[in-house]
């Protein structure tokens, strides 16, 4: 909502600058988005009328005028402009003015003519981007008066922010009887005279639907001067409201829409057809729009029709082939309520904005339609004469305004302060509700103009607002003093997060949505859920993984220069599941170049599977995860593994494919993992176990295998075997090259051995590594090296 | 013949020339050698009277001591210098940087929701977490919001089907957290949230953190005192200003826009505060009866506060960040900042 404040003002009046109006609506929710002057700051200009027009003796161009500015004698001023006509009013910038961009008027010669000033158009007065010519005046402006006057370029205008509650101020009455409230002013309605009507209304009006058009008015006028120029201080106006000057009967009907928020629309009326009828549209019915936009109406937009069809969508725009034109006499002027219900949302749907729809689907006030209907009659006859036929009603049931039992005890409990029940009914009497004592407070009736008064709560913020919410005290409230829950199994995902800080990545935060492309490059299932109305294409699906992220990460910042990356993301992942959807936490990290950031004394070695499962090791406090061999269609199929608890997959780890890799021309393949988010959280709660007072006992069991066995298995092997006090198996090295046979490898293991209660014999030791040799050997086929 | 002080004065003089090892042991073997000249004096006391002899004998002893000392005392000075040239041999430049592994950085939005979270949660603030696709019904109808509402068309909705959507906000988690619990209830909900948005100012992903008390003797005063402490906690400033202006959320009722003084220029005016002076940072009111009703909640028993904030707002005002899209650049020169 954009409009002036010298309108404001005509209303209401308050003693206090505009800064101060600006801040008491902001503080009362009516949010002042922009306060600016309608005009940039110059002066010493003024209305000036030609009086004579020669031609530049030295320029063909130029035109020799004197201007009468009210000062005697008229100015002599070499003026370019292409406009200029014998008598022509327009503003006259007098030696010394200051015009907006700096320019300062002085006494010249303009090619040896002597100029004593300059006629101004609209854009070297800051009053628009481009012009052309100068600003014309209307004919009665008085020559000398200071144009910041005469064109009341000294308002100001104000927008407002409305949230949807408050329609009632999508006009300027309605922030006016706001204004007066807040301000504790008085308010009067604006006084309207209904018509004398000449004769009935012959037009026949019906309703199909009183639900969502419970009153429609209508009348027929006949205008003696339809091309009456509309009057330069509505005009202002409405172009201070952002609307241009579209015809006399537009105009007003605009002006009443913005001056008491009442839509209404003008029906050409010598291309109506019969009787009109406000119906619902019929199915794959069409309809071309005033702003020439060609829709298919739906069975749930409500239509106005005449024999012909559809003529105007009802409540938000009007249909072309019945439009006024500057040529038309005879007017069907349309005053409605339409209900929200029956409105909101068509407009969005067909991607209309319209300043009707948007007061309609928010609530316009259902008691004053005849009166915005007479002011819109008023104008026009005043402005252009003519007469006007009775109003024709058809009324069904309006929406009801039932009382709302407002208790003080309730109000104080709800906003924490005390006031007094006098106190509160004298706040809602600013409003102009209607109050009657109750035995519990007050009952309140809604006025019709607010569709946001239903409940108690609604009054509540009426209350709070009028007294000032920065009046209302802050005061923490009690709390009960209970003490939260602190599980221990459990860590938060901060922990988690510094954990990988810790080990040296650095955490990012990538979008859910993603290209389809990178989905089907890098997704073991590629996402099937797609957004209907993606902003963009390459934000098109929700992934299914955290690695298309990590990956578009990578390839910035190596665009960036970077030349080592190492980052981790931890959010959620989505697939659908039935006719639901699966929508997991996961954590995913990448891992590109130098094992180290390059430094001083340690080798630039690039970072290998082995590092990336150390980290993922490190991931699972207390619990050991089985990595197993397994193919991921974007991973490199040897150096890829999956990750599993108690047999299921939780995860997978690896290599990117060097074909993937190569799509993305990356240098280098980088590492990957991803591993669901819960059970990375869980921390077994330590549970003491006795140590030993004995000396630990080491043997070491170095053995050749096939270089194909799997470690983990032979590892696996020696810890089943539970070799009688033996307490630890590792393996601490491998090794394939001389000395060992080709297609094999060598491992040793360490065998660390422990009683709690005494010290091993040596036999006991050696039956033990026995043991454990034997199982090498057997399921293994190991030798002893 | 020599007596015995000159002999001291010379052994003690030699010793104090000498650093090398071999050298030492012929000082000692000169004086306390087989025929050294102490020993000698040793030797000859059998000559001297029997009266004599205990005196004389104690006075070369005496000597002998001191001589021994002496010898001590030189051998420990050699070691040590001879331990110090070794050490030395082996000084490091200290000043040469640490070697290994460094340290990643959390996101600055994790970090300014670690910050909100722990505020929070020294007011005994619990911490949920709920879906991002979102039904209709909780997004929206659950929320007092019903079809055609113009409040839907404040938020730009990514849809996923004819009853799926990308969730507009962290709101829907009221519903979902009091579905499973009873009053008393305190608390916030972080996560991200989508808006079909994108400009200089907006992004279609960005996050919120929610906030719920429900109590019976929970006011609008009290929401006033609890986010006014929140946000002189969080960006540590005892005295900064706030104030609340009537906003409108379908889903409470008073609903408020809180405003805080401008931390970047402290009310003085600037371009992020657009010369007011006050800084828009969240949303709240006390939450609307239609919510609590189909939770069978009696809402003339409780009384419930809510709020909504936007994280990557707080964090740009919080660290100076001007420009929103920063965020999820992921440009590693720009987080690496926040370590």
């Amino acid at each position: 909502m954009k409009f002036s404040e010298s309108w404001l003002r005509t209303w209401v009046n308050p003693a206090l600058d505009r800064t101060a109006v600006a801040h008491a609506l902001t503080m009362a929710g009516l949010e002042v988005e922009a306060l600016e002057p309608v005009a940039p700051a110059f002066d010493r200009v003024v209305v000036g009328e030609v009086k004579t027009v020669e031609k530049h003796p030295q320029a063909d161009r130029l035109k020799l005028l004197t201007v009468d500015v009210g000062q005697g004698v008229p100015l002599q001023i070499v003026c370019g402009a292409g406009n200029v006509t014998l008598g022509m009013k327009a503003p006259c910038a007098l030696v010394g003015a200051k015009l907006p961009g700096g320019l300062e008027i002085r006494a010249a010669k303009v090619r040896g003519i002597p100029s004593f000033g300059m006629m101004c158009s609209e854009t070297e007065l800051g009053l628009s981007e481009s012009s052309e010519g100068l600003l014309v005046l209307a004919p009665e402006a008085p020559p000398g008066q200071d144009i910041r006057q005469w064109l009341d370029l000294d308002d100001h205008l104000f927008t407002l922010k409305l949230t949807p509650n408050r329609a009632d101020c999508l006009s300027i009455q309605g922030v006016a009887r706001e204004l007066a409230a807040i301000t504790r002013m008085p308010f009067t309605p604006l006084p309207v005279t209904p018509a004398t009507p000449v004769g009935p209304t012959q037009r026949k009006v019906a309703v199909q639907d009183e639900a969502a058009c419970p009153r429609y008015l209508g009348r027929s006028l006949r205008l003696a001067h339809p091309q009456t120029p509309t009057p330069e201080w509505m005009v202002r106006r409405l172009e201070r409201s952002g609307l241009r000057s579209k015809g006399v009967v537009v105009d007003v009907t605009n002006y009443v829409l913005l001056e008491l928020g009442q839509p209404l629309h003008a029906f050409d009326e010598d291309r109506l057809a019969g009787g009109l009828s406000v119906r619902w549209a019929h199915p794959g019915e069409s309809l071309t729009l005033l702003n020439e936009q060609k829709i298919t109406l739906e069975p749930d937009m409500l239509v106005i029709a005449d024999q012909s069809g559809a003529i105007a969508l009802a409540g938000i725009m009007g249909g072309q082939s019945t439009a006024v034109t500057p040529q038309s006499a005879q007017v069907f002027l349309e005053g409605a309520f339409f209900s929200p219900e029956a409105i909101a949302g068509r407009a969005r749907r067909l991607t209309l904005s319209s300043d009707s729809a948007y007061r309609f689907e928010r609530g316009v006030d259902f008691a004053a339609t005849r009166q915005a209907l007479e002011r819109a009659t008023t104008l026009l006859l005043e402005l252009c004469g003519g007469e006007a036929d009775a109003v024709v009603e058809v009324a069904g049931k309006l929406p009801e305004r039932r009382p709302v039992l407002v208790r003080p005890d309730r109000v104080r409990r709800v906003l924490g302060l005390d006031l007094s029940g006098q106190a509160m009914a004298e706040l809602l009497g600013l409003l102009g509700l209607t109050l009657k004592p109750h035995a519990d407070g007050l009952e309140v009736v809604p006025p019709s103009h607010r569709f946001d008064l239903a409940i108690e709560a609604d009054f509540i913020e009426e209350i709070a607002r009028l007294h000032g919410y920065d009046q209302i005290p802050a005061v923490p409230p009690p709390g009960h003093l209970v003490m939260l829950p602190s599980p221990e199994a459990t860590r938060s995902e901060l922990d988690l997060s510094w954990q990988m800080v810790h080990r040296d990545y650095q955490e990012v935060v990538t979008y859910s949505f993603v290209d389809a492309a990178d989905e089907a490059a890098l997704a073991a299932h590629p996402s099937d859920v797609a957004l209907l109305n993606p902003i963009a294409s390459q934000m098109s699906v929700m992934r299914s993984t955290l690695a298309v992220g990590l990956i578009n990460a990578l390839q910035s910042n190596l665009s960036r220069k970077q030349e080592r990356v190492r980052i981790f993301e931890l959010g959620r992942c989505f697939s659908r599941s039935g006719t639901s959807f699966d929508q997991h936490k996961r954590l995913g990290g990448l891992v590109y170049g130098a094992r180290h950031s390059e430094q001083w004394g340690q080798p630039a070695e690039p970072s290998d599977f082995f590092d990336l499962k150390r980290d993922v090791e490190a991931l699972f406090a207390g619990i050991s995860p089985v990595f197993a061999p397994a193919r991921h269609p974007a991973l490199h199929p040897g150096r890829s593994a999956e990750v599993l608890l108690d047999g299921a997959v939780v995860g997978w780890l690896g290599e990117l494919h060097p074909r993937v890799s190569a799509q993305y021309a990356f240098p280098k393949a980088p590492l990957l993992f991803e591993l669901a988010l819960e059970p990375l959280l869980a921390r077994p709660i330590p549970r003491y176990r006795e140590t030993s007072r004995f000396q630990p006992i080491r043997r070491d069991l170095a053995v050749l295998v096939e270089a194909s066995a799997p470690a983990a298995a032979l590892l696996e092997a020696l810890q089943a075997a539970r070799a009688p006090g033996v307490s630890e198996v590792a393996l601490f090295d491998l090794y394939q090259g001389q000395g060992v046979p080709e297609g094999k490898k060598s491992l040793a293991f360490r065998i660390v051995m422990h009683d709690t209660e005494r010290t091993l014999t040596e036999a006991e030791i050696e039956s033990s590594v026995a043991v454990l040799l034997d199982v090498l050997q057997s399921r293994f086929n190991a030798a002893l090296r | 013949m020599q007596d015995l002080q000159s002999i001291l004065d010379g052994a003690v003089s030699a010793l104090s020339s000498i650093d090398n090892p071999a050298l030492l042991e012929e000082v000692k073997a000169r004086y306390l050698g087989k025929s050294g000249l102490l020993t000698e004096r040793l030797k000859a006391l059998g000559k001297l009277s029997p009266e004599a002899r205990p005196a004389a004998g104690a006075e070369i002893n005496r000597v002998k001591l001191a001589v021994e000392a002496a010898l001590q005392a030189r051998r420990d000075h050699i070691a040590a210098q001879q331990l110090e040239r070794q050490l030395s041999a082996q000084a490091l430049d200290v000043t040469l940087p640490g070697r290994g592994a460094g340290n990643g950085g959390l996101h600055p939005v994790t970090r300014t929701l670690a910050r909100i979270r722990e505020v929070f949660h020294s007011l005994g603030f619990d911490v949920a977490d709920g879906p991002e696709i979102e039904t209709d019904a909780y997004n929206f109808t659950a929320l007092n919001i019903p079809e055609n509402h113009p409040a839907r068309a404040m938020h730009d909705t990514f849809y996923l089907d004819a009853t799926h959507v990308l969730r507009t906000h962290t709101s829907p988690m009221q519903v979902r957290y009091l579905e499973s619990r009873k009053p008393p209830v305190k608390v916030i909900v972080p996560g991200r949230v989508y808006r079909c948005d994108s400009d200089m100012t907006h992004t279609p992903m960005f996050h919120q953190v929610e906030g719920l008390w429900v109590d019976e003797a929970v006011t609008f005063s009290g929401l006033k005192g609890v986010l006014i402490d929140f946000m002189r906690r969080f960006f540590e400033q005892d005295q900064l200003k706030a104030r609340f202006r009537p906003s409108f959320f379908p889903f409470t009722e008073p609903s408020a826009e809180m405003d805080i003084g401008c931390v970047i220029c402290e009310g003085q005016g600037c371009r992020v505060c657009s010369h007011t002076g006050w800084l828009e940072v969240l949303g709240c009111g006390m939450v609307h009866p239609n919510v609590f009703a189909p939770l069978g909640i009696d809402s003339e028993r409780h009384v419930g506060f809510a709020f909504g904030m936007g994280v990557e707002r707080l964090a740009m005002l919080r660290y100076g960040v001007n420009d929103l899209r920063l965020f999820f650049d992921n440009d590693l020169r720009f987080l690496e900042q926040f370590r």
